[in-house]
């Protein structure tokens, strides 16, 4: 950097010297590691600088400014601590604190809110303007996401969570003065409007103004009725970030300790979606090169994210007939438990229980799909529980997941290949489906397993693969929805063509699902150190594994001679694959 | 690419909300979507669906996000924003309660809360029977009788609460009367 384009100014009488057009709040972290108070600030979403915590002194200016969003000038002299920027900066967390319930010990959130965080590290002690407070009514009834506007303290990170990461903009700042409120349009549930209940509002949210629809109740319910036989099916990501919410160190695999705590919860079988992430791959791949051989509906659009699929109905139901008609893993797992398992086992389906442990908010929703119904109306997925709450209801049962032995997944349905465990992370489904189709393409196994190039940690990939001297596969990998449309859009308009193009609606993949547990101090949403960390987890479990590709699986080919019959075939195409429907209000993109 | 044309729903959608307007609202809309900063031209386009239609009402708005292509959370976040915006259609008979200094000083708050009272309403809103809708106005520039309130273009001065009920039921009767004068 050269001397024009560095900056010099002092930060509480120091001197430093910044590149040009650091903020004030970067200048002060990075050079004197003072980290300025802060709520509406994210590195990741546009700078809104409206919940004013972050103010400082600027000499000569006569008023505070919000140093995330003023660039440092030339000979600026700012002071980040003076008494009277101490005293305002508390006054403003004070004002947040009288506008919203005092309901810290019953909240969700109690012990891991940044509204509550910022209070204690700023010295708020006692309430000062206790006042009229704003009253809206609590959304309890969603089908994956609640909303309780009490809790808002209008930061907007969730309006730009779902604008610039998801492309949804399905919320707003509604109203104006003290009766703002951040809602969809009309005020209509999320359920009417053009949400795709993916669940990063959840996550950018810093209190519980939005949350994940509780399952836990059902689930406690379930578990305790001695004629109900509860299953359990962990999604791939789960492994990973389980020991998250117990202080076991970022990126830890604890999916032997995670089976031990869910037995002691007292599920009657627990099962590995994983094992139907392989079966997806061996029929979305034998569905790809199905379509391949006659140069049909290409490129294939991957369908295991049913964040994703909501985006689709909505905002590009014309690409309906691109995408995949296998269910997600989930949903092929609970067909299988209340067919196959349920005949095997002699129970009853509506005796069966079925909970899927996910990373996802927008699974709940998927759980209540008609399609997804056995032909007796039967829903075939019964709860949802995701990370977070999981998480609660073992810490509830008075259990320390840490401290637990392993253990291992009940048969059949527990037995996996390494490419399903990447399935929870970005390019991971790519990977997958490349293992099996290189391999019925050349006949041979790809000579390198792992196809390092589809991971797309940046959030945006487009690679063309060689298989042969004959064949390129061009693909394109999307994480994050805003990133999606990039691609689609470019098939749309006949700019590029693709084979196949996955898509995972969160940030990084499951991995960084809207039902992930809230990241650990010193890491933030999209954040991605935190992704990367528990991506590895599962390329860890993979690459220790012998059988690393999904039609290798001997459990999978098993369950294709005792029952499926072929891949692709009829009973197959009834319990694993399913239809969508273009779905209203159509979003705008 | 060739696409399956079955499973798109865009121009349904699209007829459907110039339904929901007029084709003078959906010609100006058209030339506005044309712009690059389209969103831009909001305001404007919500000016032209309430002087047309008294209101914004829930489809006039999503026929303005379908048509302008502006996400429908912004068109409610700027309608719901500026007080011009009605959300409601009017009733049969506007109320006008002047909150001027002088009639805000003669009481007419107690004259807008008996109003509330007796129709059920808060201001900014219409009653069920849409035969009334309450809104505070600045000076009407009748400040001799103050307190005023202004049904329709009829002015009522020195009002008291006590005298809302009477006033109320004299345009309840109108609408009767009306309504049978219809029905000859």
């Amino acid at each position: 950097m050269t001397q024009e384009h560095m900056v010099n100014l002092t930060i509480d009488n120091v001197k430093v010297a910044v590149p040009k057009g650091t903020t004030i709040m970067d200048a002060a972290e990075n050079e004197l590691g003072i980290r300025i108070p802060r709520l509406c600030y994210h590195p990741d979403l546009s700078i809104q600088g409206s919940c004013r915590v972050c103010i400082v002194e600027v000499k000569g200016v006569p008023f505070y400014m919000a140093s995330c969003a003023v660039e440092v000038w030339e000979g600026m002299e700012v002071q980040t601590n003076s008494p009277t920027i101490r005293q305002a900066r508390r006054d403003i967390v004070e004002l947040l604190l009288d506008n919203h319930p005092r309901a810290c010990l019953t909240c969700e959130r109690d012990g891991n809110c940044e509204l509550q965080n910022v209070a204690y590290a700023t010295g708020v002690r006692e309430r000062l303007f206790a006042g009229e407070r704003k009253r809206f009514p609590i959304e309890r009834d969603g089908s994956a996401v609640d909303r309780d506007p009490e809790k808002c303290i209008l930061c907007g990170r969730c309006v730009r969570t779902c604008d610039e990461v998801q492309g949804v903009h399905n919320l707003g700042q509604q109203g104006r003065g003290f009766t703002t409120l951040v809602s969809p349009a009309h005020n209509c549930s999320m359920d009417e409007s053009v949400c795709i209940q993916c669940g990063q509002c959840i996550a950018a949210c810093p209190t519980a103004a939005f949350s994940e629809h509780d399952s836990t109740e059902a689930v406690w319910k379930a578990l305790a009725d001695p004629n109900i036989h509860v299953v359990a099916q962990t999604a791939p990501a789960i492994r990973a970030t389980i020991g998250e919410g117990f202080g076991m160190p970022l990126g830890t695999p604890a999916t032997g300790k995670l089976i031990t705590a869910l037995r002691r919860l007292g599920f009657d079988r627990v099962f590995d979606t994983n094992f139907t992430a392989d079966l997806t791959i061996v029929e979305e791949a034998t569905e790809f090169l199905n379509r391949f051989e006659k140069g049909e509906r290409l490129p294939l659009l991957t369908s295991c994210s049913p964040g994703w699929i909501n985006f689709m109905e909505k905002f590009y139901p014309e690409l309906i007939p691109h995408a995949s008609s296998c269910r997600s893993p989930m949903a092929m797992m609970s067909s299988l438990l209340k067919s196959y398992y349920a005949e095997q086992a002699g129970i009853a389906p509506e005796n069966i229980f079925v909970v899927g442990i996910m990373p996802c908010t927008a699974k709940k929703f998927e759980a209540q799909r008609p399609e997804l119904r056995t032909a007796d109306g039967l829903a075939e997925t019964d709860a949802v529980l995701t990370t977070r709450e999981l998480v609660w209801m073992i810490k509830n049962y008075g259990i320390n997941l840490a401290d637990l032995p392993d253990d291992q997944f009940d048969s059949p349905l527990g037995e996996s290949s390494g490419a399903a465990d990447i399935f929870g992370t970005t390019g991971g489904v790519m990977e997958a489906a490349l293992r099996m189709a290189v391999e019925n393409i050349t006949g041979a196994p790809p000579q390198d397993m792992e196809f390092k190039e589809v991971r797309a940690v940046e959030g945006l990939r487009e690679r063309e693969l060689k298989v042969n001297d004959s064949l390129t596969l061009r693909v394109g990998v999307a994480n994050g929805l805003t990133n999606a449309k990039i691609l689609l859009d470019a098939v749309l308009t006949g700019e590029k063509t693709y084979h196949i193009i996955e898509v995972m609606a969160c940030p990084g993949g499951c991995i960084g699902g809207g039902g992930q547990p809230y990241p650990p101090d010193g890491y933030r949403i999209f954040d991605k150190r935190l992704l990367a960390k528990r991506a590895q987890a599962l390329y860890t479990i993979d690459g220790a594994k012998e059988v690393r590709s999904s039609n290798h699986n001997p459990a999978i080919k098993k369950l294709y001679e005792n029952f499926l019959g072929e891949p692709g075939g009829e009973k197959a195409h009834q319990l694993l694959h399913t239809h969508y429907e273009p779905r209203l209000p159509r979003g705008i993109r | 690419m060739t696409l399956s044309t079955t499973t798109d729903n865009r121009q349904q959608v699209r007829r459907e909300a110039m339904d929901a307007l007029t084709p003078e609202i959906v010609a100006y809309i058209e030339e506005c979507a044309g712009d690059t900063y389209a969103s831009s031209h909001l305001i404007n386009i919500l000016h032209k669906v309430q002087a047309h239609f008294g209101y914004l009402g829930r489809e006039q708005m999503d026929a303005v996000a379908q048509l302008l292509q502006v996400p429908t959370a912004k068109v409610t976040g700027v309608a719901t924003f500026y007080h011009f915006f009605r959300m409601e259609p009017r009733g049969r008979f506007p109320i006008n309660i002047c909150l001027g200094t002088a009639c805000y000083v003669k009481g007419a708050e107690r004259v807008g809360d008996r109003l509330c009272e007796e129709l059920g309403i808060h201001f900014g809103e219409t009653t069920r029977d849409g035969l009334f809708s309450l809104e505070g106005s600045r000076c009407l520039g009748t400040c001799g009788l103050a307190p005023v309130i202004m049904i329709e273009d009829q002015i009522y001065g020195n009002m008291t609460p006590d005298q809302v009920p009477a006033l109320i039921e004299k345009y309840v009767l109108k609408a009767q009367q009306e309504e049978q004068d219809q029905n000859q």
